[in-house]
C-alpha cells in the first residue's frame, strides 16, 4: 500500500469502506507517498540466525527453542514432522515436481532480515516497486532485504484502544506466551488439524510468526486490522500462521498480504489461517497475494463458524508460479452464513489452482461462492471448488458462479467443481461462464481514445471490480493499479 | 472536412457498403436515411475502424489526410466520435471514471478528479440526466434513452470535429428528444455531424442541411430537408 498521506486517508477509511466511485478516483488521484523519514529511525543492528537448507528435527527443536516456546508446542511440531515424514505428496492438481523441499530454508530468525542485498532482488520486482510508486524504505522490506520495521505510532495509539476493549492483537510466536490456554485449545485442533495434509503437516513443523487476534463477546472492530503497518516482517513469511477468535456476536475484518510483489529467496510459501467464528459472530477477512513467481504458494484457510455467524472471505491471488489455495467453510452452526469472493490471476508461467470449499453441516446454512480468473500469456486459472452437504443440513441453500476471463489463444482456464449433497432438502447451483474480452466492448472502448492495452486494462479492471471495491481503499489502489501492470503486454 | 470516398466495406464475407462518397463539413449536418439493413450502421462502423467491418475499397480522408486504416483510438484522438446505434455495456467500470479516462486518452492530459468532477455534473445538469449515473456502471441496465444521453453527453465533453450518430434519436421520450436535438444542434456549429436516422422525427427539432438516402449499401437519393419530408411521407418503397 505504501504508507501514503495518512490524514487524508484516514478520513476517507472512517467515511466508508465501501469504495464508491468518486472516493475511489479522488483517492486514486491524491494518494502520494508520505516522505520516508519515519523509517529511518527504525533501523537497528539485529541478531542474525539462519537455518541452513531442509527440515530436520533438530531444526524443529532449534526453532522451538529460539521461540522459548511451552513444551506442548514443540511436541506438537515433532508429531507434525513425523506425520510429514510419511506422507506423499498429494497426486491431484498442479504439478509439484519442481518443488524441492530439501532446497528450501525453514527457518530465518523474523528480525534478522535476509542476508543479501538490494541488487539481488529481480529486476521486474524492482520495476513493479517503480510503478506502484512505493517508498524506498519499503520497497527494501518488500524486496526481503530490508530490515524490520517497528510498527509506526499510529499502531501503538489503536492497539491502546483495542486494549481497553480487550481486543488481542499480537504476533503469533508473543500470543503462545502470553495467551498459553486460548492458542493452545485453537491452534491447528479442531479448525485445521496437524495431520490434514501434506503441507499442513509441514506448516504445523516449522510455522513462524503470523498474527493471532482475539475478539471479545459483542465487540465490534470498526476498521481492518492490519491496514496500518503491513510492512512488519515478523508478519509475513514463510509459514506465518494466523489465528483469529471472534467470540459470540463480535466482529472484526482483517486484511493481510499485500498487493505489491514480495520476493522470497526461498520457494515454498505455506501459511496457515484458522477463523474461529462464535455464535452471531462476523470475521471479513481479505488477503492479496502476491508473491515472486519462484514461489510454490501452497496455502491452507478455514474457517469454523458457529451459530447465525458469518464468514466472508476475499482473496486476490496473483504472484507465484505454482498456487493451491481453496478457502474453506465448515458451516458448524445454525443459520451460519459463508462467502467467499476469490480473483485469480495467471499470466506467463503461472499455474493459479484456487477455489473454495464449504461444508454445510448445520441446517438453514447459507453459501455463496463467486471465483473469477483471469488468464493470459499462456497462464493456467483452475478453479477448484468443493461444497458439501452433510445428512443434518436441511433447507442449505449454496450458489457457486465462476467467471472467467481467457485473454489469449495460449492461455487456459478450467473448472473443476465439487459437489456432494447427503441431504435432499437442500438447494445447490453451480454456475460457470469463460470468456473473452467482447470485440464490441474493446472496440467502444477504444473508440473513445483508448489504447487497445488502456482499453483492455480497463475492461478486466471492471471484471475484477467487485472484489477490488470490498478491499480497504489503498489496498484497491494499488490491486487495481497492479491489474493493470499484468495486463501490460497483453496486446500481442 | 471529413470526407468518404468510394468506400467499400465487408462483413461476415459480404460487401455491405458498396461504393459511398460523403462530403461532411464543419458547422453542417448531413442526414443519412435509409430503411433497415441498408448498411447505415456498417457504414459508420466502418468508418470508426470496428474489427468486424472491413474496408476493402476506398478512402476517408480528414483534411485531406488519409486516415482509412487508422485503429480505432487514433480517429477519436483525431477528432472522430461514434455514437454506436446498441453501445455495449462495460460491467464495473463507472460512467465517471471511463468519461474522465476517454477524456484523458482524448486530450492526452490528465485530468484532476475533482475538476473533471464538477464539470461532468455541469454538463449532466443540462442533459437533464441524473447525477447519479455517474456511478453506475457504463450502459449496464441502461435503458435506451439512457444509453442516447449518456452519447449526447460524451459528445459534448470529448468536444470532436466531426460526430457519427447512429440513431442517436432511438427510444427517446419527447422530452429527451428535444434535449438531446437541441445538444446536437448547438454541437454542430463547431464540428460537423453525419446523424443517421431511421425516422423522421428528430427532424422536426433539427434541420439538416442535406439529406441522404442509403439502399442496399449504395446512395440512391440525396437532397435538401424536402427529401426528408417526402420520405416521411411516402416511406422508401420507391427509391429502388
Amino acid at each position: 500500500m505504501a504508507f501514503f498521506t495518512v490524514n487524508a486517508l484516514d478520513l476517507l477509511r472512517y467515511v466508508s469502506y465501501h469504495i464508491d466511485a468518486y472516493l475511489y478516483d479522488i483517492a486514486r488521484s491524491i494518494m502520494i507517498p508520505d516522505d520516508t523519514s519515519v523509517y529511518d529511525k527504525a533501523d537497528t543492528a539485529h541478531e542474525r540466525y539462519r537455518a541452513g537448507f531442509g527440515v530436520s528435527e533438530d531444526l524443529i527443536r532449534e526453532i522451538s527453542r529460539q521461540k522459548n516456546e511451552p513444551v506442548w508446542m514443540l511436541e506438537k511440531r515433532l508429531r507434525a514432522f513425523a506425520l510429514f515424514l510419511e506422507t506423499p505428496l498429494p497426486q491431484w492438481g498442479p504439478d509439484l515436481s519442481g518443488l524441492d523441499l530439501n532446497k528450501i530454508t525453514y527457518f530465518v530468525r523474523p528480525d534478522a532480515g535476509e542476508s543479501k542485498s538490494w541488487e539481488d532482488v529481480p529486476e521486474d520486482i524492482k520495476r513493479t516497486f517503480d510503478r506502484l510508486g512505493i517508498p524506498e524504505a519499503e520497497r527494501t522490506s518488500l524486496g526481503g532485504v530490508g530490515a524490520q520495521y517497528d510498527s509506526d505510532v499510529v499502531y501503538h495509539n489503536i492497539k491502546d484502544e483495542w486494549a481497553r476493549q480487550g481486543v488481542v492483537f499480537e504476533n503469533m510466536d508473543t500470543a503462545v506466551q502470553n495467551y498459553p490456554d486460548l492458542i493452545r485449545k485453537h491452534f491447528m485442533t479442531s479448525c485445521v488439524p496437524i495431520n490434514d495434509h501434506k503441507f499442513a503437516m509441514l506448516h504445523a513443523a516449522v510455522w513462524s510468526g503470523g498474527t493471532f487476534i482475539y475478539v471479545p463477546p459483542g465487540i465490534k472492530v470498526l476498521f481492518p486490522l492490519q491496514a496500518y503497518f503491513r510492512m512488519n516482517a515478523e508478519r509475513g513469511g514463510q509459514f506465518e500462521h494466523t489465528l483469529i477468535i471472534a467470540d459470540k456476536g463480535s466482529e472484526v475484518s482483517y486484511i493481510e498480504g499485500c498487493s505489491a510483489p514480495r520476493y522470497m529467496t526461498s520457494a515454498l510459501h505455506a501459511g496457515c489461517v484458522e477463523l474461529f467464528v462464535g455464535e452471531g459472530a462476523t470475521i471479513r477477512y481479505s488477503s492479496i497475494e502476491n508473491w515472486s513467481l519462484n514461489t510454490y504458494n501452497l496455502n491452507t484457510k478455514r474457517a469454523l463458524v458457529e451459530k447465525n455467524g458469518t464468514i466472508e472471505w476475499i482473496n486476490g491471488n496473483m504472484g507465484s508460479g505454482t498456487t493451491m489455495l481453496y478457502p474453506c467453510s465448515i458451516l458448524v452452526g445454525e443459520g451460519a452464513r459463508s462467502e467467499s469472493l476469490g480473483i485469480a490471476v495467471a499470466g506467463p508461467g503461472q499455474h493459479q489452482d484456487t477455489g473454495a470449499k464449504v461444508i454445510h453441516v448445520a441446517p438453514r446454512t447459507r453459501s455463496i461462492i463467486r471465483a473469477k480468473s483471469i488468464s493470459r500469456g499462456g497462464g493456467v486459472a483452475s478453479y477448484r471448488g468443493l461444497v458439501r452437504v452433510g445428512k443434518r443440513a436441511d433447507e442449505t441453500i449454496s450458489h457457486v458462479t465462476c467467471d472467467a476471463l481467457i485473454l489469449d489463444g495460449a492461455s487456459q482456464s478450467h473448472t473443476y467443481p465439487f459437489i456432494k449433497t447427503e441431504n435432499t432438502n437442500s438447494e445447490v447451483s453451480h454456475e460457470a461462464r469463460t470468456g473473452r474480452i467482447g470485440d464490441d466492448e474493446l472496440f467502444y472502448a477504444m473508440s473513445r481514445g483508448l489504447s487497445e492495452e488502456r482499453a483492455i486494462q480497463m475492461i478486466v479492471g471492471g471484471f475484477v471490480e467487485e472484489v477490488s471495491k470490498k478491499l480497504p481503499l489503498e489496498y484497491a489502489v494499488e490491486f487495481n493499479r497492479l491489474i493493470d501492470l499484468q495486463m501490460e503486454g497483453a496486446v500481442a | 472536412m471529413l470526407e468518404i470516398k468510394d468506400l467499400h466495406i465487408v462483413a461476415d464475407g459480404k460487401e455491405i457498403i458498396r461504393g459511398v462518397s460523403l462530403r461532411i463539413q464543419k458547422g453542417r449536418i448531413v442526414a443519412l436515411m435509409g430503411p433497415n439493413g441498408s448498411g447505415k450502421s456498417s457504414l459508420v462502423n466502418g468508418i470508426m475502424g470496428h474489427p468486424h467491418y472491413a474496408i476493402t475499397q476506398g478512402h476517408i480522408l480528414l483534411h485531406d489526410k488519409d486516415i482509412t486504416h487508422m485503429p480505432p483510438h487514433e480517429k477519436a484522438r483525431n477528432g472522430i466520435f461514434l455514437s454506436m446505434q446498441h453501445a455495449p455495456a462495460l460491467p464495473g467500470i463507472t460512467v465517471s471514471s471511463f468519461l474522465r479516462n476517454a477524456c484523458s486518452a482524448l486530450t492526452g492530459k490528465t485530468l484532476p478528479v475533482l475538476s473533471f468532477q464538477n464539470m461532468l455534473e455541469i454538463e449532466m445538469k443540462k442533459l437533464g440526466i441524473d447525477i447519479e449515473m455517474a456511478g453506475r456502471h457504463v450502459n449496464e441496465g441502461f435503458s435506451g434513452g439512457e444509453k442516447k444521453r449518456l452519447d449526447a453527453l460524451q459528445l459534448v465533453l470529448f468536444k470532436p470535429q466531426f460526430a457519427l450518430l447512429d440513431e442517436t434519436d432511438a427510444g427517446l421520450d419527447i422530452d429527451a428528444l428535444k434535449i438531446v436535438a437541441e445538444t446536437i444542434k448547438q454541437a454542430s456549429a463547431v464540428m460537423g455531424i453525419l446523424l443517421i436516422t431511421h425516422y423522421t422525427r428528430i427532424l422536426n427539432y433539427l434541420t439538416p442541411d442535406e439529406v441522404h438516402v442509403l439502399q442496399d449499401g449504395i446512395i440512391t437519393r440525396s437532397g435538401g430537408k424536402e427529401l426528408a419530408e417526402e420520405i416521411e411521407k411516402q416511406g422508401y418503397k420507391n427509391e429502388r
